[in-house]
């Protein structure tokens, strides 16, 4: 009965191909459009590291007080990075099963092979911690100790696209590399690690950025070599001293802090321990302002630093009307197939079709136009892909792509609401009264 | 023509004209959300900086092993180095003249603070928020801005500090729209200000016609045309030159400068980055807007086809249904034109209905897209605008059915009955 109702419809649509060929092409633009946005949007607001993103946490402090805010939309949030004391303060304390503060920087690299100019890296700053606590895939040796941090060792982590660049993909653990001038012992190299949003630290990068994370160099001992930081300063006054010691020195917030921990019970004993922090440099006469810490777990994290293009979520808003309009469209389209062939529909219900009969033809080739408009939705929704690349900011457009589970979810998409658009039509066409239809006639 | 037996008609295929109107009213409220989108967008790409952007491009480079720029010394041989770099500069054929600088405009780095016409004030909270430019006395004749007002800087002026080195400068130059917001009765020149909260006087020496931030970000759109130029050379282990190519000469001029950058000094980096031109960095800070009204663009014009296309195919439904009808209303002896105004009536009817949804959607959109993505308020006019192409628009689209309509033979009366 399956294959005759599919046959009926394609009879049917090819009896009227001008109206079918509009509705197959609102579908396809419909669902072209949203998918298209769906793509960039999916790729922008993904979790990062969806298997721990809820056990990492970034602590805020209020080191500025009121007179700090600078934007008042921002719910009296305190500031979004550390100064230096406060980053050390809190390593130190070590409170959380892993932590690391760390810091942009942008070093110059000597390459070994002499006939290569210098190179300029991104990279961080950090502890050893920072490694276990993301979870960062090594493909040779690991990263350093935590006696590495202490004696502020001059090891590097390199990734697996600089040790191309570099030693040619070898194996290149324990090579000596010329950083900013100063030699550096490779202790590791990381597999393919590019996790974007650039989430331990958005603060400095924005989270989508064009710039690679090459190197990653133990925290204490960039700030001995005065290892300037790349990234944001802010300042709630002007540094008294100068120069990187006179940064160290003020209240400028330009580290990045993450924290892991593992339950709620954790979370809420170092939540405890911030909140005395901030009561002892109350009550030692640093702060006059009340009480406003923050503990966010990453995605809030994210959340709250808007980490989400504000116009990839206005394109998705956008698409999605698109796409009701064409459905709109489709099931009016239909409305009008369907009730045209009232008298068919008169014929076979005076043969004794049931209703169920008639939603089932109708449905089927509504089901056909989503179908072919899926197909055709693909299409387009591949070339919308592809145009994207060319408009939209770099950092943003090389991560929409196209993957098997988007077509399936265009296809399914397409042909789920063509079927929805389809359900109103279908109704009113089983709702046909045979006897009014046939005595007309 | 009385409009009530459309209206009666009408009530005979109420889905029919519900579905239309609620394609109107949804069309009417995303277009003129779009629209509204794309002309703040194409606002803002098209906005002058201030500058001459022709034959103008930026350097910047690192210097490997650089001094720390944190004592005295190091400070001194770091501006050593960079003097040296631009006498290399400034002695190329093609270059007509180079400042340093630590930024320009649109590109994405920026030295932000306040300005305040008492010492000691908050840094904060100053008289007026406002972006720091540092070069030298060639940098209005380098980056081509008006001077309309005092003096430029002279060589004497200039001074030189380390990058983080807090120092104000005595004597800077600001923008027209800064000077009017610090004193409103236009007499700056000559007048004192202090810079981010400090307590060193500094004495306005000139005033320019506009010098847009770096910023093109939403924090940075309340103090856009605030620029503060101040007469220094900064030191740190990189430096950036805006340099200006004698007219026409930009591209030879952009490949003469690594070679001889790194014949002065090769341990340095210079890479793909280092050398951009500035249509280049226009381009890469309004690609996001120019995308976005792409994109707005693309959506209007899929959704005003896909109505126009809804329109069309309905209409032509319902002409088929009253075929007959029609053919009595010509034996009857109603004119061609009078069924064609028929239908053109029942259009507007309709898409008058849905338009008057679709004003309401349009306004609770852009409340929505306000609240939750900061985007100003849309203008009436915009909703009037959407008003005037969707009623257009269906008018257009029923037109040939209304035509086909038209033509329907006044026998067909007689027929088949």
């Amino acid at each position: 009965m399956l294959g005759y109702y599919v046959d009926l419809a394609i009879r049917s649509l090819k009896r009227s191909p001008g109206l079918t060929l509009l509705m197959i092409l609102a579908v396809a633009f419909g669902v072209a459009a949203s998918m298209t946005s769906y793509s960039v949007f999916r790729a922008v607001s993904g979790d990062p590291i969806p298997w721990k993103s809820s056990q990492l946490y970034v602590p805020q402090i209020d080191i500025w007080g009121p007179k700090g805010r600078l934007d008042q939309t921002d719910n009296n949030d305190p500031p979004d990075a550390m100064d230096y004391a406060e980053a050390v303060d809190l390593m130190r304390a070590h409170r959380a099963k892993f932590q690391s503060a760390m810091y942009r920087v942008s070093p110059s690299i000597v390459p070994p092979d002499p006939t290569m100019h210098p190179i300029n890296v991104g990279g961080h700053a950090v502890y050893s911690e920072f490694f276990p606590m993301l979870d960062v895939p090594f493909k040779y040796g690991s990263g350093w100790s935590a006696e590495s941090d202490a004696q502020r060792a001059a090891v590097v982590v390199i990734s697996s696209k600089l040790n191309q660049k570099l030693f040619g993909g070898a194996n290149s653990v324990g090579k000596t590399l010329d950083i900013d001038g100063k030699d550096y012992r490779v202790v590791g190299v990381l597999d393919n690690w590019n996790p974007k949003p650039v989430f331990y630290d958005v603060v400095n990068t924005g989270g989508f950025t064009t710039e690679q994370e090459d190197v990653f160099l133990p925290f204490q001992r960039a700030i001995d070599v005065a290892m300037p930081n790349d990234g944001n300063t802010n300042c709630s006054e002007m540094p008294k001293g100068s120069g990187f010691v006179g940064l160290q020195q003020s209240t400028c917030v330009w580290i990045a802090y993450m924290a892991e921990l593992d339950d709620k019970a954790a979370a809420a004993a170092y939540k405890d321990y911030l909140d005395g922090y901030f009561r002892e440099q109350k009550a030692a006469g640093g702060f006059d302002w009340p009480l406003n810490n923050r503990l966010r777990n990453l995605p809030e994290w994210l959340a709250s630093e808007h980490v989400v293009p504000s116009d990839t979520k206005i394109s998705l808003v956008v698409a999605l009307g698109l796409l009701v309009v064409c459905l709109v469209n489709t099931a009016g389209l239909l409305l009008a197939k369907f009730l045209r062939r009232s008298s068919e529909i008169s014929v076979r219900r005076a043969l004794g079709a049931p209703r169920m009969a008639i939603y089932t033809q109708f449905l089927i080739e509504a089901g056909t136009v989503g179908l072919t408009g899926g197909l055709l939705g693909l299409l387009l929704t591949w070339v919308g892909v592809w145009g994207v690349s060319w408009v939209l900011p770099k950092e943003i457009s090389t991560l929409a792509h196209i993957d098997v589970s988007l077509l399936v979810l265009t296809l399914l998409v397409a042909v789920v609401t063509t079927m929805l658009a389809g359900l109103y039509p279908t109704f009113r066409a089983s709702r046909v009264q045979p006897a009014l239809q046939l005595k007309s006639n | 023509m009385t409009l009530h037996p459309m209206i009666a008609a009408l009530r005979k295929h109420k889905a029919g004209v519900v579905l239309i109107a609620m394609q109107i009213a949804l069309t009417l409220a995303i277009v003129c959300n779009a629209i509204f989108i794309i002309y703040a967008r194409v606002e803002n790409v098209r906005r002058p900086t201030g500058m001459d952007e022709s034959n103008l491009f930026m350097v910047t480079q690192q210097w490997v092993g650089a001094p720390s720029g944190d004592d005295a010394a190091s400070i001194q041989k770091l501006d050593a180095m960079q003097r040296e770099d631009l006498n290399t500069l400034r002695s190329l054929s093609d270059v007509e003249s180079v400042t340093p600088v630590d930024t320009l405009p649109l590109f994405p780095s920026s030295w932000n603070g306040s300005v305040a016409l008492k010492p000691g004030t908050d840094l904060r909270s100053g008289t007026a928020r406002s972006t720091y430019y540092f070069g030298d006395e060639q940098l209005l004749k380098t980056l081509g801005l008006h001077l309309i007002a005092g003096r430029n800087f002279t060589a004497a002026d200039i001074t030189n500090k380390g990058f983080r080195d807090p120092a104000e400068a005595s004597m800077v130059i600001i923008t027209k729209a800064l000077a009017d917001k610090l004193y409103p009765q236009g007499d700056a020149v000559g007048k004192v200000i202090y810079l981010d909260g400090g307590n060193k006087p500094t004495t306005i020496i000139g005033e320019v016609e506009r010098l847009q931030v770096p910023s093109v970000d939403s924090w940075a759109s309340s103090f856009v045309w605030n620029s503060t130029i101040e007469p220094m050379r900064l030191n740190a282990n990189f430096s950036r030159y805006a340099i200006r190519a004698k007219p026409g000469r930009l591209d030879a001029a952009m490949r003469a400068v690594p070679p001889a950058l790194y014949a002065a000094n090769p341990m340095r980096v210079l890479d793909d980055d280092s050398i951009k031109s500035f249509k280049d960095i226009r381009a890469e800070a309004y690609r996001a807007d120019i995308g976005m009204a792409v994109l707005m663009g693309v959506v209007c014009v899929i959704l005003l086809a896909v109505t126009a296309a809804g329109i069309v195919g309905l209409t032509s439904f319902w002409v088929g249904q009253r075929h007959r009808q029609i053919g009595v209303r010509r034996a009857l002896g109603a004119r061609k034109v009078d069924i064609l105004h028929y239908f053109q009536l029942e259009n507007l009817l309709i898409a008058g209905t849905g338009a008057v949804i679709g004003i309401a959607l349009a306004i609770g959109l852009n409340m929505v897209l306000m609240e939750n993505f900061a985007m100003d308020r849309m203008p009436v006019v915009y909703v009037l605008c959407g008003l005037v192409i969707v009623m257009v628009l269906g008018q257009v689209a029923v037109f040939v059915p209304a035509r086909r309509a038209s033509n329907v033979p006044p026998v067909v009366a007689t027929r088949t009955v």
